[in-house]
């Protein structure tokens, strides 16, 4: 049975004070905390286990690759893809986004060609995109949203044409936390003949994701937001779709062979199987082998039950913050449309005041523009407090947030 | 003594304010705000966790934690101007 109070103990970090209070930690969509079994499995790692991989015959050297393939397993069961050729590990969700900018896109996307992206995206979907296209000179269509802060999907059904070449649309947003229809916008893209590439660092950790009922071509998260360290992250591709695609950085690992000809004075080299053919150099073989145990972790408890807590919360929190006066909460308030992180703003406050205040009584929430500035521009908003659950966090906490948000609202 | 020994980091705010949080350092604490509750202007106060101030033109909130958000100031070398003139 899934109870937070007994997870809790797993998370050292849940048990220190700050300011003089219990640390009441609401910055999740930022990043999580790590339980034990992370960071047993990292000290474990490196007392134990640490070698480079696929580069030796020594048995610490066997031992360290065989635990790095078995990461890539993990996390290609986790989200049903067929097999570790589809995963990829790179350092986080911003740079699995610009592995497919700069690897298919770089190649693929030409003047004449459409990418399309909604204005609800993080930046890490947005800027990779605008920098290509100064590049290859292609052009971007942003999808707006509805009046719900949900996307717009008649806009993008509209914008969509035999010209656009991929949609870059996130799963989750990390600003309001409402769930797009990814199903929906990839069949929308695949019917023009488009791929599709979801940001899924926001929906990932706490959604069950399955690659191919979602029928998504690229898929990328971070490890750090799903109790995993930070400096590793994923990106799924369709096997089909890497395997035509040219690698992204060259080194060491990522190729088969390197030829040199005496007679052209140059080097013919061929390309290592997916997915090392995108992992070039010395990989993080210690947060893949973290990530692994995240991964397990999550998957003994169950990412219905993930879910399931979240909205709980979340439909608790945000009941609560509607009956203050001075309280205005952004996007949609029905809580099955979204994922545990509200946006909201206290009138007379700036976000940071809020945030600082709350500090006062070691709540920590995040302020600012939390990497959508567009998002914000539409929302006419100089920024935005948000609070962000986890599978750790109790039904005492958000009261506990609540007290001092209302003591805000007196001041 | 310079501001440096009192403040140990210095954020411009995200967000369209722009507006600067100073984390004074810890251990310096208390002396760093005793010293501007004597130089600025109270105008609200709620108990120990947050002091509404004024100071040389500058509206700012003082927190108990040690941690102080300054609005309204042009950039970072006004905002040195006025924690020289209040700290040291």
């Amino acid at each position: 049975m899934f109870d937070p109070h007994k997870i809790r103990e797993d998370f050292p970090i849940l048990k220190r004070k700050i300011n003089n209070h219990p640390l009441v930690y609401l910055d999740n969509a930022a990043t999580s905390q790590k339980p034990r079994q992370v960071i047993e499995a990292i000290k474990n790692f490196y007392e134990n286990r640490n070698a480079n991989v696929h580069r030796a015959v020594h048995t610490l050297s066997q031992e360290a690759s065989e635990l790095y393939e078995k990461a890539h397993e993990e996390v290609a069961d986790f989200i049903n893809a067929d097999g570790i050729e589809e995963i990829v590990f790179v350092r986080g969700t911003t740079e699995a986004i610009n592995l497919v900018a700069y690897s298919w896109g770089l190649r693929n996307l030409k003047k004449g060609d459409e990418v399309i992206v909604s204005l609800m995206e993080h930046h890490s979907n947005i800027v990779p995109w605008e920098i290509l296209s100064k590049i290859n000179g292609f052009s971007i269509k942003y999808v707006g949203l509805n009046d719900e802060g949900g996307l717009d999907y008649e806009a993008y059904e509209e914008l969509i044409t035999k010209k656009t070449k991929i949609a870059c649309f996130s799963h989750v947003s990390n600003f309001s936390g409402i769930i797009n229809d990814v199903k929906r916008i990839a069949k929308i893209a695949h019917d023009h003949g488009a791929l599709t590439l979801i940001d899924g660092a926001q929906s990932v950790p706490h959604l069950p994701t399955d690659v191919r009922d979602l029928d998504v071509d690229f898929l990328a998260f971070s490890g750090h937001k799903m109790l995993g360290p930070t400096g590793i992250g994923v990106l799924y591709g369709k096997r089909d779709i890497l395997e035509n695609m040219e690698p992204f950085q060259g080194g060491g690992e990522m190729i088969r062979e390197v030829l040199f000809d005496s007679i052209t004075q140059r080097c013919t080299i061929t390309w290592n199987n997916l997915p090392w053919k995108f992992e070039a150099g010395t990989p993080n073989i210690c947060d893949g082998v973290g990530l692994m145990e995240a991964v397990k972790y999550l998957r003994a408890i169950g990412m219905e039950n993930v879910q399931a807590h979240e909205h709980v919360l979340t439909e608790y929190a945000m009941k609560r913050m509607l009956e203050c006066r001075n309280v205005e909460i952004y996007g949609p308030k029905d809580a099955s449309l979204k994922c545990g992180i509200i946006p909201f703003n206290v009138e007379g406050f700036s976000s940071h005041d809020v945030a600082l205040f709350l500090d006062n009584y070691g709540i920590m929430i995040r302020s600012g523009f939390h990497c959508t500035q567009p998002l914000h521009t539409i929302f006419k908003l100089k920024s935005s407090a948000r609070v962000s659950f986890y599978i750790y966090n109790t039904r005492e906490e958000v009261d506990k947030f609540m007290e001092a948000l209302m003591e805000i609202e007196q001041i | 003594m310079t501001t440096e020994d009192y403040v140990a980091r210095i954020e411009e705010t995200c967000g369209a304010e722009k507006d600067f949080i100073v984390i004074f350092r810890y251990d310096k604490k208390e002396e760093v705000i005793k010293k501007i509750l004597q130089k600025a202007k109270k105008e609200k106060a709620i108990s120990t966790i947050i002091f509404e101030l004024t100071f040389q033109n500058t509206s700012f909130r003082l927190y108990g934690t040690g941690k102080a958000i300054f609005r309204n100031l042009k950039d970072k070398n006004e905002l040195q101007k006025v924690l020289s003139d209040l700290l040291l």
